[in-house]
C-alpha cells in the first residue's frame, strides 16, 4: 500500500494508524511564523469506530490503508455471520457482529448497505440513511396528540428504540433516520 | 486528472473567495493602519519583493526564479522574500528612522485555514524602541483597529509552568518528552532529537489554544534557542527579546529586540546551514548586502511583523484566511 505524505492529508483519506484503519476527518495544518509545521488531524477508527486527534509533524509519511467501500444487500442472519450479496455478480459476504456494531439494529432484509473492506475483509456496516421498521412495542397513546410534543419510546421489529409522537400505534411501520436514530414519519 | 479541458468553462471557479463587502471592510482596516502610522510619523516604505539572496529559517521554504535580461543573460536567481526584514533593515542602517511596510510576504509549503503561500504583512521597525515599548505600541494598533481589550502579557516561561506546570528553560528533553507523551504527542515525541520542536509542539498544541481568547496576549522572552533575530537577554541569556502575539486562536505578530551584531548574525545563519544540513535540506546563502550593512551599523531598534489578513479576519469575524482575500492560492 502506498505511503501519504502530510501534504496529501484530506477528508475521506484512509490511513494506518497504530495498526488499525481509520479515515481522516479533519485535516488542520498548525505552523507557527518561526517553527515548526505540525498537522492536526482528527481521525475516525474504522474497526473501533472511535474519533480522535493525532499530531504529525508536517513531512512525514504514513502508511495508506488498503479499504475500500462496497455497496451490498443485506440477506439474512445465521446469528453467527449477517450476510450481504452483491446484487450484480451474487457474490457474498459475511461480516461479523464486531464488524456490524450498532448498525445491528437497523438491518432490513434486502435493503443496501455500505461494507466496508480492510484487507478485503469487513470491518464496518453502514446501513442507509433511511430505513422502514415495524414498531413491535410501544405504550397505547392519546387521540389527537400531534408530532413534537414529547412522544414516547418504540421498539422497533430489529430491537431498535426510538422515540415516537404518542399517536403512532404498534404494528404501523416508521421511517427512521439511522444517523441520528430519530423517527421521521409513519410509512402508509 | 484534467477532466476541465473537456469539462469546459463550467468547472473553472472565477468567482472570488472573499465577498466585496469583506474586501471593503479590508480596505478600511489597510486605511486605518496607514492612518494610524502616519499620526505617529512612522514613514511608509516599499522593499523588493524579489531579490537576490533568501533567508537560512530551516521552517521557512522559499520561492525562487530566474531573472534574465539586460546584464543578466545567463540568468541571475531570484527569491520572493519571506519577509521585508533584511531590506528594512538596510534601510535603518542608512538612516531611514522609524519605518513601516504593508506588503505581501511569499512562503512556499504554508496553505490552510490560517494560512496562504501569498499572504499581505505589516513590519514595522522603531529606533530606540525594546521589546516592551514595541509590544506596547502593537497593543494600541491592536485597539486602534480592533477595538479589543487592552492585551495581556506573560513570558514564555511562565505560559509554560501556568498551563502544562514544566520549566520549559530548564526541563531535561526526557521530561518533554514525556509530558508531550501525556498530552497525546507520543508519536512525535519518542522520535523526536530537537528539543525546539518538542517545545514548539507542546506550545501550538497545548498552549496557543488556551491564551489570548479574551483578549490579545503578548508571549515575551522566548528561550535563546528560538531568538530567530532577536538579541539576547542581558540579564538572563537563556532567554531572547522576541515575543509573539496571540489573538482568539491566532498568531497574529513575531518581534524582536533586534540582533545588531553582524558577527553575531552571521554566525546564526551557520548555526541555522548546520542545522539545514542535518535535515537534509539544502543550505542557503547568508544575504551579503544585509550583513555589509550591519557591520556598517544597525541602530538599537526594535521590529515587528503583523499577519494583515488575520488581523482583517478577527475585525470582520471570519474563521479562514481565503474569506478575507480576494483570490487564495486556489482560485489565483
Amino acid at each position: 500500500m502506498a505511503n501519504y505524505s502530510t501534504n496529501e492529508f484530506k477528508g475521506g483519506l484512509k490511513i494506518m494508524i497504530d495498526g488499525e484503519p481509520c479515515s481522516i476527518l479533519e485535516n488542520e495544518v498548525v505552523k507557527p511564523g518561526k517553527g515548526q509545521a505540525f498537522n492536526r488531524v482528527k481521525i475516525r477508527k474504522l474497526i473501533s469506530g472511535k474519533v480522535l486527534e493525532k499530531t504529525f509533524k508536517s513531512g512525514e509519511s504514513v502508511e495508506g490503508a488498503d479499504v475500500m467501500d462496497t455497496d451490498l444487500a443485506y440477506l439474512y442472519t445465521d446469528g453467527e455471520f449477517w450476510h450481504f450479496m452483491n446484487n450484480e455478480t451474487f457474490e457474498q459476504i459475511a461480516a461479523d457482529e464486531k464488524a456490524l456494531g450498532d448498525s445491528v439494529k437497523w438491518l432490513v432484509e434486502n435493503d443496501v448497505c455500505t461494507i466496508t473492506l480492510w484487507n478485503g475483509s469487513p470491518i464496518a456496516v453502514t446501513p442507509p440513511n433511511f430505513v422502514e421498521l415495524e414498531i413491535t412495542e410501544t405504550d397505547p397513546g392519546l387521540k389527537g396528540d400531534t408530532a413534537g410534543t414529547g412522544g414516547k419510546p418504540a421498539t422497533l421489529s430489529t430491537g431498535a428504540v426510538v422515540r415516537v409522537p404518542l399517536f403512532v400505534q404498534i404494528g404501523e411501520v416508521i421511517k427512521v433516520d439511522t444517523r441520528s436514530g430519530e423517527y421521521v414519519s409513519r410509512v402508509k | 486528472m484534467s477532466h476541465s479541458a473537456s469539462g469546459g468553462a463550467s468547472d473553472i471557479v472565477w468567482a472570488p473567495s472573499a465577498s466585496i463587502d469583506t474586501l471593503r471592510q479590508r480596505a478600511a482596516v489597510l486605511a486605518k493602519i496607514r492612518a494610524f502610522f502616519a499620526a505617529r510619523e512612522v514613514l511608509e516604505v516599499e522593499t523588493p519583493s524579489l531579490a537576490q539572496a533568501s533567508v537560512t529559517d530551516v521552517h521557512l521554504a522559499t520561492f525562487s526564479t530566474t531573472f534574465v535580461g539586460p546584464g543578466h543573460a545567463s540568468g541571475t536567481p531570484l527569491y520572493l522574500q519571506t519577509s521585508p526584514e533584511f531590506a528594512m533593515k538596510r534601510l535603518l542602517a542608512a538612516g531611514s528612522g522609524a519605518i513601516y511596510q504593508i506588503g505581501k510576504a511569499f512562503r512556499n509549503e504554508e496553505s490552510g485555514r490560517h494560512h496562504n503561500p501569498e499572504f499581505t504583512m505589516l513590519e514595522w521597525y522603531r529606533p530606540g524602541f525594546d521589546e516592551f515599548a514595541l509590544m506596547a505600541e502593537v497593543n494600541d494598533l491592536m485597539q486602534a483597529i480592533l477595538g479589543c481589550p487592552e492585551a495581556e502579557s506573560l513570558s514564555y516561561q511562565q505560559a509554560f509552568i501556568t498551563h502544562l506546570g514544566l520549566d520549559p528553560l530548564s526541563a531535561s528533553m526526557d521530561e518533554l518528552r514525556q509530558l508531550a507523551s501525556q498530552r497525546g504527542h507520543g508519536h512525535i515525541a519518542e522520535q523526536e532529537q530537537h528539543r525546539d520542536t518538542l517545545l514548539q509542539l507542546l506550545f501550538c498544541m497545548e498552549i496557543e489554544p488556551l491564551i489570548g481568547q479574551q483578549a490579545p496576549c503578548f508571549v515575551y522572552y522566548f528561550p535563546a534557542s528560538q531568538a530567530a533575530l532577536a538579541q539576547l537577554n542581558a540579564e538572563d541569556p537563556r532567554v531572547a527579546g522576541r515575543f509573539e502575539l496571540y489573538y482568539r486562536g491566532m498568531e497574529l505578530a513575531n518581534g524582536f529586540n533586534e540582533l545588531t551584531d553582524e558577527v553575531e548574525q552571521s554566525a546564526r545563519f551557520d548555526e541555522d546551514n548546520a542545522l539545514r544540513a542535518a535535515m537534509g535540506l539544502a543550505p542557503v546563502a547568508k544575504d551579503p548586502r544585509f550583513l555589509a550593512a550591519l557591520a556598517q551599523g544597525l541602530p538599537a531598534c526594535a521590529g515587528v511583523a503583523l499577519g494583515v489578513d488575520r488581523l482583517v479576519m478577527l475585525a470582520t469575524g471570519k474563521t479562514q484566511l481565503k474569506e478575507v482575500i480576494a483570490f487564495d492560492v486556489d482560485r489565483a
